[in-house]
């Protein structure tokens, strides 16, 4: 690694011609690329674009059908992910690859364990995760805690680790901040700065350009498999000129406006709502038409909240009524037939059947309602689906795919859309834009407020708090389990939310002020 | 398997992927829609080849068409109790559960449908007895399971114990003649040359195919065994429907408990042992994934059909049945390894392929 660092600036990585064929679909279609030691290479594209595929060539997932990757100067061709990583690159996959049953520790060295005469030192693998969650601000996570049990952003952290635990010269970050909450993404920045200064180089793919604008070095553009652009500084490219590399178009990138209408009766009553240990005595209401956000921290209880109204969690204390009736707790079948619909945050074990078609994927909540006396009509299925997909833009828009071949932003899409079928009067998104792309994102947000405008109520959680500002119409601060703050969206900017969610203690607050 | 199918549908795959969505539509969903198929076919094949080595070994035999087609009827009546068991199994196993209490369920619903005191109802007494002895038994497994939070295979266990010792209870460990001529000539009985039993499974089989992939009771299950927690949080009773499949395993267990009824003109409590073995693994090498969320009625009526083949063969060659076991242990594993093998190996062919067409076009 020192004589990485010594020669900063060196390529250590160039791919090109590189293709890969998936059956009926050319993921990559000749993609040039180079890395040098201790920069911070962004890859952006669309949704599909192919930046996940191309990861996983690097990674040693997936063999590359043509075309040349030369590792440190030398061509290489990986057997399995399991070179790659011996070979120096490790990656930080975008769907979550940790084992639910076995502990943090485990999870870090899962492959490699400190192990001598074939038996693992337990206590040796537990203090280093420690060590290595420390480095990334997360003492806080025991190391002998079940994986299945952390939150998502917990998982984050650990699949992070795991790639830290390999003393890599390549580490690949796909996606990494989309389930993490700002300060989160702090951490990683800062992260990733010592890595870099010790020469390790890092591909990093985000959605949020202004992350890249803040850790990037160079930008990589690819568009449908190919490279629309390579090496463009990311500092100084202006953002007209990344977005039509990336979408052949360009979009503004706003937020639909608010409407001038007050909106309808209330359709939600939450009062009191409480789980010990997540949170208590929460009020939200929500009403027809209207846009409700939630802000806060991972861990402040946001999404335990949403499924505890949804249902999924059974309320200890509180009651949610739906129009005027009051919901029996912890049953989901209750909620939807209520009219209430949840995009929960983890697609992948939360809502998607992966093996099936997009189709029934998206009709997976109202199939009996294209259904006549239990027999199911599968063209009405996909004629409903096909409508959705032309209105999320989904790729490709052939709705009798497996959704595991869909890319990680069109299965959200997916998610979400799901809840545009049918006669929802409230929806329930967390994180609805993770891992969407910039023009899909602003068609979403466009859907969301075309509901809003229909009638539907809509309750919103995401770590970005400028989604949640710009798309809601009021917004409720949470904290460590506790709505602290509520106000509508045009009376609050970004830094009192930041400053509430924060440690936000009065103490933490004056102090700021003092500084300012 | 076949190389060239796999071909002509990877042909259009060549455009790049954001071209018109026709492309894709000929290729991946259907590819996989396929596999199943394929699998059948290969099924077929492994009948075939069995027929071959019958008429290698016995050619006297073979060659007269008669004994062929006697023969065929044969090896279908001794599918059809197994096979409407192994019709509830796929259901139960593409839920995500599985159920091991399906030959002691078989042997209660025998037994206490041909009791002296049950047999004085009649037939119809007798197959509403088998019947809902079945059910009720598979309702209780379901409860325990959805309800009681109980791993479907400790459930499953207990209730494969238990059900075998109510019904050695219940016969006093003796066989119980059945004297009801309707129920014994059910298996004598042949409608245009078909053997009744096998026009029972065939009907069982045909039911079970429609509900799968026709209604929403089958999208459910496909569902449920695919992704619990993403069918609970779409709102399906995941609970209530995944004691249902185990209702569903009971009523083919009463059906069939009539139909080895019939053809023993008796029951015990030792009848059907080994039919929850034999019934997963027909299914399994049908295609359906043990996992869950995967499997094919036809698939697993075709293993039903292998597996009674080889033992009709074993039967005609005079091999002893250890030899027999060993040939279907070892097509199990076999099947299974299929199963395994197959993603990796579509992926590797379509590099290939990819390789070799990616040169003339770019
Ligand atoms: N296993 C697979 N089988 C078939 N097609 C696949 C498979 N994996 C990916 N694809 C297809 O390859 C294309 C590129 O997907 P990829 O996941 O690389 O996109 P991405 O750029 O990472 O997008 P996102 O921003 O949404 O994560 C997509 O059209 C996708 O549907
Ligand atoms: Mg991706």
């Amino acid at each position: 690694m020192s004589e990485q660092a010594a020669d900063t600036g060196e390529v250590v990585l160039r791919l090109s011609g590189v293709v890969k064929t998936f059956p009926g679909v050319r993921a990559l279609d000749g993609v040039e690329l180079e890395v040098r030691a201790g920069e911070v290479h962004c890859l952006l594209g669309q949704n599909g674009a192919g930046k996940s595929t191309l990861i996983k060539v690097l990674a040693g997932v997936h063999r590359p059908d043509a075309g040349d990757v030369q590792w440190l100067g030398e061509r290489v061709e990986f057997s399995g992910p399991q070179a790659a990583m011996k070979a120096g690159i490790a990656t930080i996959y975008q769907e979550l690859d940790l084992v639910d049953y076995l502990s943090v520790a485990e999870n870090i060295y899962l492959g490699h364990e400190p192990r001598s005469l074939g038996f693992v030192h337990k206590g040796q693998a537990a203090r280093q995760a420690g060590e290595l969650l420390g480095r990334l601000g997360h003492g806080e996570i025991p190391a002998q805690r079940l994986v299945k049990s952390l939150p998502a952003a917990g998982k984050q952290i650990v699949s992070m680790a795991r790639a830290l635990s390999h003393s890599a010269k390549l580490i690949i970050m796909d996606e990494p901040s989309a389930v993490l909450a700002h300060d989160e993404v702090g951490n990683l920045f800062r992260i990733i700065r010592e890595l870099t200064a010790q020469g390790i180089a890092v591909v990093y793919i985000s959605h949020r350009l202004e992350e890249i604008r803040e850790i990037g070095d160079r930008v990589t553009v690819l568009k449908d498999g190919r490279t629309s652009a390579v090496n463009l500084p990311a500092r100084s490219t202006p953002t007209r000129d990344l977005v039509s590399r990336m979408t052949g178009r360009s979009i503004e990138y706003v937020f639909p406006p608010r409407p001038d209408t007050a909106p309808g009766e209330t359709l939600l009553e939450v009062r009191g709502l409480g789980r010990s240990g997540e949170f208590t005595g929460v009020d939200v209401d929500v009403r027809a038409g209207e846009i409700v956000g939630i802000a806060g921290l991972v861990g402040s209880g946001r999404s335990e909240l949403l499924e505890t109204i949804f249902g999924a969690r059974q309320a200890e204390a509180g009651t949610v009524v739906m129009n005027g009736k009051a919901l029996p707790p912890g049953s989901v079948a209750a909620a939807v037939r209520a009219g209430i619909g949840m995009a929960p945050e983890e697609r992948k074990s939360q809502a998607l059947l992966l093996g099936q078609p997009i189709y029934r994927n998206m009709t997976l909540t109202n199939f009996s309602s294209y259904a006549s006396a239990g027999f199911t009509n599968a063209g009405k299925e996909q004629a409903a689906a096909m409508r959705v997909a032309d209105q999320l833009e989904l790729r490709p828009r052939d709705v009798n795919r497996a959704v595991r071949t869909l890319s990680g932003g069109n299965q959200q899409k997916v998610v979400v859309g799901r809840w545009l079928l049918g006669d929802t009067r409230l929806l329930i998104l967390d994180e609805p834009t993770r891992g969407v792309d910039v023009g899909a994102r602003a068609e979403l947000y466009q859907v969301i407020r075309d509901l809003a405008a229909n009638g539907v109520g809509v309750l919103l959680v995401s770590s970005e708090v400028p989604e949640v500002l710009g798309l809601a119409d009021r917004v409720l601060v949470m904290r460590e389990g506790r709505v602290v703050r509520e106000a509508p969206a045009a009376e609050i900017n970004e830094e009192d939310v930041l400053d509430l969610v924060m440690a936000g203690s009065l103490t933490a607050a004056t102090t700021e002020e003092v500084a300012a | 398997m076949s190389v060239s199918s796999e071909e002509k549908v990877e042909a259009p795959g060549g455009h790049p992927p954001h071209t018109a969505p026709a492309v894709a539509k000929t290729s991946w969903w259907k590819d996989e829609a396929q596999e199943p198929m394929r699998r059948n076919l290969g099924l077929v094949g492994v009948l075939l080849a069995l027929f071959a080595i019958g008429a290698f070994i016995r050619p006297d035999l073979y060659s007269n068409p008669d004994w062929v087609i006697n023969n065929i009827m044969v090896i279908l009546t001794q599918a059809a109790a197994i096979g409407v068991v192994t019709v509830g199994m796929t259901f139960v196993i593409i839920g995500g559960g599985i159920d091991l209490s399906v030959g002691a369920l078989i042997a209660l619903s025998g037994v206490w449908a041909t009791t002296l005191a049950t047999q004085s109802f009649g037939p119809v007494g007798m197959i509403f007895t088998a019947v809902a002895v079945g059910v009720g038994a598979g309702l209780v497994n379901g409860v325990l399971i959805a309800y009681g939070k109980l791993v479907p295979f400790i459930a499953t266990l207990a209730m494969l114990v238990a059900a075998r010792g109510l019904a050695a209870q219940i016969s006093g460990k003796q066989t119980q003649i059945s004297a009801d001529q309707f129920i014994n000539s059910l298996a004598t009985t042949r409608i245009v040359g078909i053997p009744l039993l096998v026009i029972i499974l065939l009907a069982v089989a045909g039911l079970g195919w429609v509900l799968l992939n026709r209604t929403t009771f089958g999208r459910r299950t496909v569902a449920i065994g695919g992704n619990a927690e993403a069918a609970r949080l779409a709102g399906i009773n995941v609970r209530g429907h995944t004691m249902l499949l185990y209702a569903l395993s009971g009523l083919c267990c009463g059906i069939a408990a009539i139909m080895l009824t019939s053809l023993a003109t008796s029951s015990q409590a030792a009848a059907a042992e080994l039919y929850e073995l034999d019934a997963i693994a027909a299914a399994i090498i049908g295609g359906t994934l043990l996992s869950g969320g995967r499997g094919t009625i036809i698939g697993s009526l075709f293993g039903v059909i292998v597996f009674s083949a080889i033992t009709n063969l074993f039967a005609i060659a005079n091999l002893p049945t250890e030899v027999q076991n060993m040939v279907k242990g070892a097509i199990i594993v076999v099947a299974v390894l299929l199963q395994q093998v197959r993603f990796s190996s579509v992926t590797q062919f379509a590099r290939r392929h990819g390789l070799t067409r990616a040169k003339p076009q770019t």
